[in-house]
């Protein structure tokens, strides 16, 4: 399959494209099975009355979240979001609009749930829910990344991923989940993270590291695991263990614990910070995921929690965690207090790494040799999740300066990619939400087209030679279709890599 | 007492009815719905304050939608505040004495009717040239704007040409106000123009018009951005804490 995939070419002029109807309808990415479905408690299979329990779970999701409903109900078929979608974008089908992708699940409300619906379907374009119907929500719901770009341009804050998470969970309910996403949430369950590293592989990993830094730096910069009494716990995705490379950022968080003396560990238990429970919508999957990294928190005595770089996990640790696990400050019940007294409140709970790497650097408690970046133009791609779905420091936009200022800190050779493709305005990578899996490279590599045409154009015009990000997706989607545009793969890496290349170790003074 | 006033007022009153009890009960529908998690888009404002300037700049300016199309944004606000002026300008029929700013008003009412039709000219034209609009148009889309069409068509040539009784009007809807009957002037135009606003009422709470509460309550756009600082809960999901956890 991938060999057939090819890149789209760049526009010549970023001109919104002619619609294709229809050409992404056959990208469907894998369907779970029955033993990756019912280990999460979803019906191994499509159910006979699948019909009755959609629609069922439909009217639940819309007494359950009043985004859904206002969504449902508010949208005036402007256009406003119809060209902001990278997949949209990269693939031209008009069912990849944002508005279109809503209307698959809005034709079905309009049919069942509103009056106009029930008596003139044909004015308001509302639909009966068919297996057609249910099979087309399947394909262009699982092509939908998340990343809320279009609820940046929509005049009333319509969030396409919040009616994606509800398509989901309606298919997931319904017995049509996706394997991608629904083996990974198994993987976390049975075993405590998404790749399904077990315990003694992943501190057999952290001791090699050890060793590789020492040879790397001659200083022994410690990767601890099941420290009880470490002030601070690192969250970090389970790619930062072992892929490339993701293992660079891994170590500069180690190398700025180890220089600015914080005592830190992970934790076996819950190795993982990605939590795919939000891909799916599901509320129970996202809470029961995020609760093992409370339970590790209050095993190990922990007085920080600090996340390392990944994009959907920082909106849950930031967004959803005081919510989800009581992580977090300022609640008033027994549940959220038992951990909220444990932690440090004169830090940020959680705190991303970045936030911590920059309030030291600010202290000056690091140092830098940034000649040690030297060989790189560097160039930052906003992670959709973070930019969209979070906040870092004290301010709005923090989420967009601090990794910015980091870079600026370590290196000396920093660029931008053009306005409309950065800070709020950033593209998905084009693996996010879920879709990063092979059957669905075809789409993935489409939906790269944007980030690609402003990445060729720094290339060209600055010599651009790396992509920062702080995203586990991003990194290991990028890495894999950085080819298919002509691109080396090691053009994309950590921020913490750049601050690893540059960080002076040992002594301060 | 002619037949047109009886017609008209028992329309108006139904179309009052529905209108105003369609309204609160969807926003209450709204209000009653829990919102479990903090999903603003960010970056967001930090404090309460800040939400509802940023609220304004969406409801008064449409700031996101001039990030996104800067002709759909001139058409929407053409529209938009064309037709705030024209209501502005119509109160002169509800209230006696008029109030001095609805009087003093009164030409740029006027004007607010041209833009008003100028605007959805636009954005018809817009959803029928434009392929991807095109697209996405259901009938009730091209409807909604003939129907807003006609009501400021059908005014504006009430203003150009032929002139109805306007201090009839005026007579008629002082009355409807006290629930008392008054004859309404013949005129087809005025008759065409009444149906359509009549119409325009009674759909409003049951479609796409609903944007209008509904940017209210847009959880992406009404939440502060304070997750970390302050535990936010919702009925639904705080029971959660209180159960055993499981597996």
């Amino acid at each position: 399959m991938a060999e057939t995939v090819v890149a789209p070419a760049y526009r010549v002029i970023p001109i919104i494209p002619e619609l294709k109807p229809g050409s992404m309808g056959q990208v469907r990415s894998f369907v779970a099975n029955e033993k990756i479905q019912t280990a999460l408690g979803f019906p191994g299979q499509v159910v006979d009355d699948w019909h009755e329990k959609a629609l069922a779970k439909m009217a639940e999701l819309l007494g359950k979240y009043r985004s859904l409903k206002v969504y449902m109900d508010a949208c005036v078929h402007c256009g406003a979001c119809s060209d902001k979608c990278h997949y949209f974008i990269g693939t031209q089908d008009p069912k990849n609009m944002p508005v279109a992708r809503q209307d698959l699940l809005r034709s079905v409300y309009r049919r069942y749930f509103t009056l106009a619906g029930k008596y003139f379907p044909w004015l308001v374009g509302a639909r009966d829910l068919t297996r057609d119907v249910l099979d087309e929500w399947y394909t262009y719901f699982n092509q939908c990344s998340e990343c809320r770009r279009c609820s940046v341009f929509c005049p009333y804050g319509i969030d396409t991923a919040e009616v994606t998470m509800a398509a989901r969970e309606i298919l997931d309910s319904v017995g049509y989940g996706q394997k991608y996403t629904n083996e990974i949430i198994g993987k976390v369950h049975s075993i405590g993270n998404n790749l399904g590293l077990p315990a003694p592989a992943l501190i057999d990993t952290l001791q090699g590291l050890e060793e590789d830094v020492k040879e790397d730096t001659g200083v022994d910069v410690r990767f601890p695991i099941d420290v009880k009494g470490a002030e601070v716990l690192l969250i970090t995705p389970s790619a930062d263990f072992f892929a490339e490379p993701h293992i660079d950022s891994l170590i500069g968080y180690a190398k700025v614990f180890h220089a600015a003396g914080i005592s830190w560990t992970l934790s076996s238990m819950s190795s993982e910070a990605g939590n795919f429970g939000m891909f799916i919508g599901n509320y129970d999957q996202l809470r029961k995921i995020a609760m093992r990294i409370r339970e590790a928190a209050l095993e190990l005595g922990v007085k920080r929690i600090v996340v390392g770089e990944c994009g959907h996990a920082w909106r849950v640790a930031y967004s959803f965690w005081n919510t989800l696990t009581g992580i977090g400050n300022g609640a008033d019940d027994p549940f959220a207090l038992q951990l909220q007294r444990q932690l440090d409140q004169r830090y940020r709970q959680p705190t991303h790494i970045c936030e911590l790497t920059w309030d030291l650097i600010e202290r000056n408690a690091l140092r830098f040799n940034k000649e040690a970046n030297d060989p790189y133009v560097v160039t930052f791609h906003d992670s959709c999740n973070v930019a969209r779905g979070s906040r870092m420091g004290d301010f709005a936009g923090g989420q967009f300066e601090i990794p910015r200022n980091i870079i600026r800190a370590v290196a000396n050779h920093f660029v931008e990619m053009a306005d409309h493709t950065t800070r709020e305005k950033t593209f998905c990578c084009g693996g996010g939400g879920g879709l990063l899996t092979d059957d669905l490279i075809d789409l993935r590599v489409k939906g790269a087209l944007p980030r690609m045409e402003a990445l060729q154009e720094v290339v060209d015009l600055h010599g651009v030679n790396f992509m920062a990000t702080i995203c586990a997706i991003c990194k290991a989607q990028f890495s894999k279709v950085l080819p298919y545009y002509k691109f080396d793969r090691r053009l994309v890496g950590g921020v913490h890599q750049l601050v690893s290349n540059a960080i002076i170790l040992g002594e301060t003074h | 007492m002619t037949t047109a006033g009886v017609v008209f007022a028992l329309l108006f009153y139904l179309a009052a009815l529905v209108f105003a009890g369609g309204l609160t009960a969807r926003i209450v529908v709204y209000a009653r719905t829990p919102v479990p998690l903090k999903i603003p888009t960010t970056p967001a404002p930090t404090t309460a304050r800040g939400v509802v300037f940023r609220m304004a700049r969406e409801v008064l300016l449409f700031e996101s939608l001039f990030k996104a199309n800067l002709w759909t944004w001139a058409f929407g606000i053409l529209f938009h505040f064309g037709l705030v002026l024209v209501i502005v300008r119509h109160l002169r029929y509800f209230t006696d004495p008029v109030w001095f700013w609805v009087a003093a008003a009164q030409p740029f009412g006027i004007y607010g009717g041209m833009a008003m039709v100028l605007g959805l000219a636009g954005l018809w034209a817009r959803r029928i040239l434009v392929q991807r609009i095109r697209y996405i148009s259901t009938p009730s889309d091209h409807l909604m704007l003939v129907l807003l069409l006609g009501i400021g068509l059908s005014g504006l040539a009430m203003q150009y040409g032929a002139h109805p009784d306007v201090i009839a009007v005026k007579r008629f809807f002082l009355g409807w106000l006290r629930f008392s009957l008054q004859p309404m002037p013949e005129s087809a135009l005025l008759y065409l123009h009444l149906s359509l606003i009549a119409v325009l009422m009674i759909i409003f709470p049951f479609s796409k018009l609903l944007h209008a509460p509904g940017v209210f309550f847009s959880p992406s756009r009404n939440q502060v951005d304070n997750p970390r600082e302050k535990r936010h809960l919702s009925s639904w999901a705080a029971v959660m804490d209180t159960e055993r956890p499981h597996g």
